[in-house]
């Protein structure tokens, strides 16, 4: 096994999803295939070749330090479950 | 300092930049505006929205880097930092993790316990800032999200620092530092430079670290001195209990003078960090760096070096003066003009500093710039007026906005240098106090003071005070 279930518990609480047992079997059980799966390239010999961070050849995009539009507080707000006092609004955080 | 411990400090600060935008949008960065009115798809974590980096902000942490001695990346990545929390909307932070772009760092602090130090900079890297909580008294909080994605560097210093003395030496200097650059306008009230402590203490000797608890909601010099204080000696009495310290982020509150465990984060720290696709990787030619490093400024600790080297300042005068760039740029304004160094740091110190406070004004506000000034101080050398009078035309030149020529010749200020006019005032005096002169003959040589305290005071202050004192002197013999 690649992965336990207490990992894919770990992950599934870290990710906020709460499951039911048999889904967690599942789940271990589909993930298990999947790293296994991804293993195979550890196949590959990769010595001296660097890591790569993004798919693509290129770097540096930049924007310049200018204002661009806003979309306004009511377009910001408009798909929010509660709203109130031009903010989202939320159940009460307590640190 | 304690006997049975020793104190290690390693510091976090992050730095709010002074960007118009924010690091991955085009929104306002402006503090103090009505909540969510400088948000876009991308601020708001809208899916699909793509992030796209400000080239300022790579300058500015090019900047910073230089600026404390980093090695800046040829190479570096951004990463997600996931994590849930209602003020991030994303459900993650983008910033760095592996390669950043400054790392190997340090800077060299002074206290008075231990003269020089050397402190380790570990790395110093970009993201973007969380949005802004806000609670009432009901049962909802609000989610304000015009400070998501503001641009911040976090400068990550080494577990060098063994007293709170040594911390706030250090977040005094990094404090200076971008005020200086230009890169952050150093509010610590506003958040735009806020600090988290890593405290943890051993017995002397032993070279493993303590377990460190984090602290953090620091936002004052004194608070954190303060917190760190506590928190020693909070390890100190759960480690003389017979128990543990645990690893844990601790809230400072000023207030009761206390800090207190956030419980239950542990988990949360587990961020699964990696690379996020919807930035490319970051190329920083060493054209970029050298033309970077080309416009940096001349930074304080370079300036309080020169000021007393080639300026012949005294160390204490040389640190007034650099201890902020605008101040140190009209002194040097000022030098460029008159070139008498001490002269100037004594007027600047003295009469500048003096009357902006009086007039609760900032130096850039200074009604009498280092041109006005300079024409004061020449009309003191060439005998114009006195050092005296000077105080009084800085006084009207302060109010009028007029050059001193000005001042001098509409109050009739000028310095009376005929020596006619000068030698009948001082027959005056001496015939006024013959008592005073017989004193004086009598070997009591303090009297001559008064006797030209005297006659600059029947002159208006207007007598040169050199001449005064020489006619005096041939008369009374």
């Amino acid at each position: 096994m690649k992965i336990s279930q207490n990992d894919v518990e770990h992950v599934a609480r870290l990710a906020r999803l709460s499951l039911e047992p048999d889904e967690l079997q599942t789940m271990t059980r589909q993930m298990d295939v999947m790293l296994g799966y991804v293993e195979k390239l550890n196949e590959l010999d990769t010595t001296g070749i660097e890591p790569m961070a993004h798919a693509v050849p290129m770097s540096n995009a930049f924007r310049k330090d200018e204002s661009q539009p806003v979309i306004g507080i009511e377009r910001a707000l408009q798909n929010a479950p509660a709203s109130g006092e031009n903010c989202f609004k939320v159940p009460k955080v307590i640190e | 300092m304690n006997s049975r411990y020793e104190v290690v400090i390693g510091l976090e600060v992050h730095v709010q930049l002074t960007t118009k935008t924010k690091i991955f949008c085009g929104c306002s960065t402006e503090f103090g505006q009505t909540p969510n009115s400088q948000t876009c798809p991308v601020c708001l974590g809208l899916p699909g929205a793509l992030p796209v980096l400000n080239q300022q902000v790579v300058d500015d942490a090019i900047k910073a880097g230089l600026a404390t001695n980093c090695q800046i990346a040829p190479h570096s990545i951004f990463a997600r930092k996931n994590y849930f929390y209602p003020d991030l909307p994303k459900g993650y932070q983008i910033s760095q993790f592996e390669l950043p772009i400054c790392e190997h760092g340090w800077m060299d602090i002074e206290t008075e316990e231990l003269g020089k130090k050397r402190i380790g900079i570990t790395r110093i890297h970009m993201e973007e800032d969380a949005g802004k909580l806000l609670h009432n008294e009901g049962s909802s909080s609000f989610v304000d999200l015009n400070r998501a994605c503001t641009p911040l560097l976090e400068v990550v210093s080494e577990p060098d620092m063994r007293s709170s003395d040594e911390a706030i030496a250090y977040l005094k200097q990094l404090h200076q530092i971008v005020v200086y650059l230009g890169i952050c306008d150093g509010n610590l009230e506003e958040g735009s430079f806020r600090c988290d402590a890593n405290v943890s203490i051993r017995p002397w000797g032993q070279k493993e670290l303590g377990t460190r608890s984090e602290l953090k909601n620091l936002n004052s010099f004194r608070f954190i001195k303060q917190a760190i204080e506590y928190e020693v000696e909070r390890q100190i009495d759960v480690i003389d209990a017979g128990e543990e310290v645990v690893q844990e982020t601790r809230l400072f509150d000023p207030d009761a003078g206390v800090s207190r465990s956030m419980r239950g984060k542990e988990e949360a720290h587990d961020y699964r960090y990696f690379p996020d696709p919807d930035l490319l990787p970051l190329q920083v030619s060493d054209e970029w760096v050298e033309k970077v490093r080309s416009c940096l400024p001349e930074l304080p600790g370079v300036k309080l070096q020169r000021y007393q080297d080639e300026m012949g300042l005294p160390a204490y005068d040389a640190g007034v003066i650099s201890s902020e760039r605008p101040l140190a740029e009209y002194f040097e304004a000022l030098v460029g003009r008159y070139d008498k160094p001490k002269i100037c740091s004594n007027w600047v110190m003295g009469e500048v500093l003096g009357a902006l406070k009086e007039h609760n004004l900032t130096i850039d506000q200074c009604p009498v710039t280092p041109e006005l000034l300079a024409g004061i101080l020449q009309r003191i050398d060439d005998a114009t007026i006195s050092g005296k009078i000077a105080k009084t035309v800085f006084e009207e030149v302060w109010n009028s906005g007029k050059t001193a020529d000005e001042v001098i010749a509409e109050k009739g200020l000028k310095q009376v240098t005929d020596t006619g006019a000068i030698e009948s005032i001082v027959n005056e005096v001496i015939a006024a106090n013959p008592s005073q002169v017989a004193e004086y003959l009598g070997g009591k040589e303090k009297m001559l003071g008064f006797f030209v305290g005297q006659v600059m005071k029947a002159s208006k202050g207007k007598a040169n005070p050199g001449m005064v004192n020489q006619l005096l002197k041939k008369k009374l013999v």
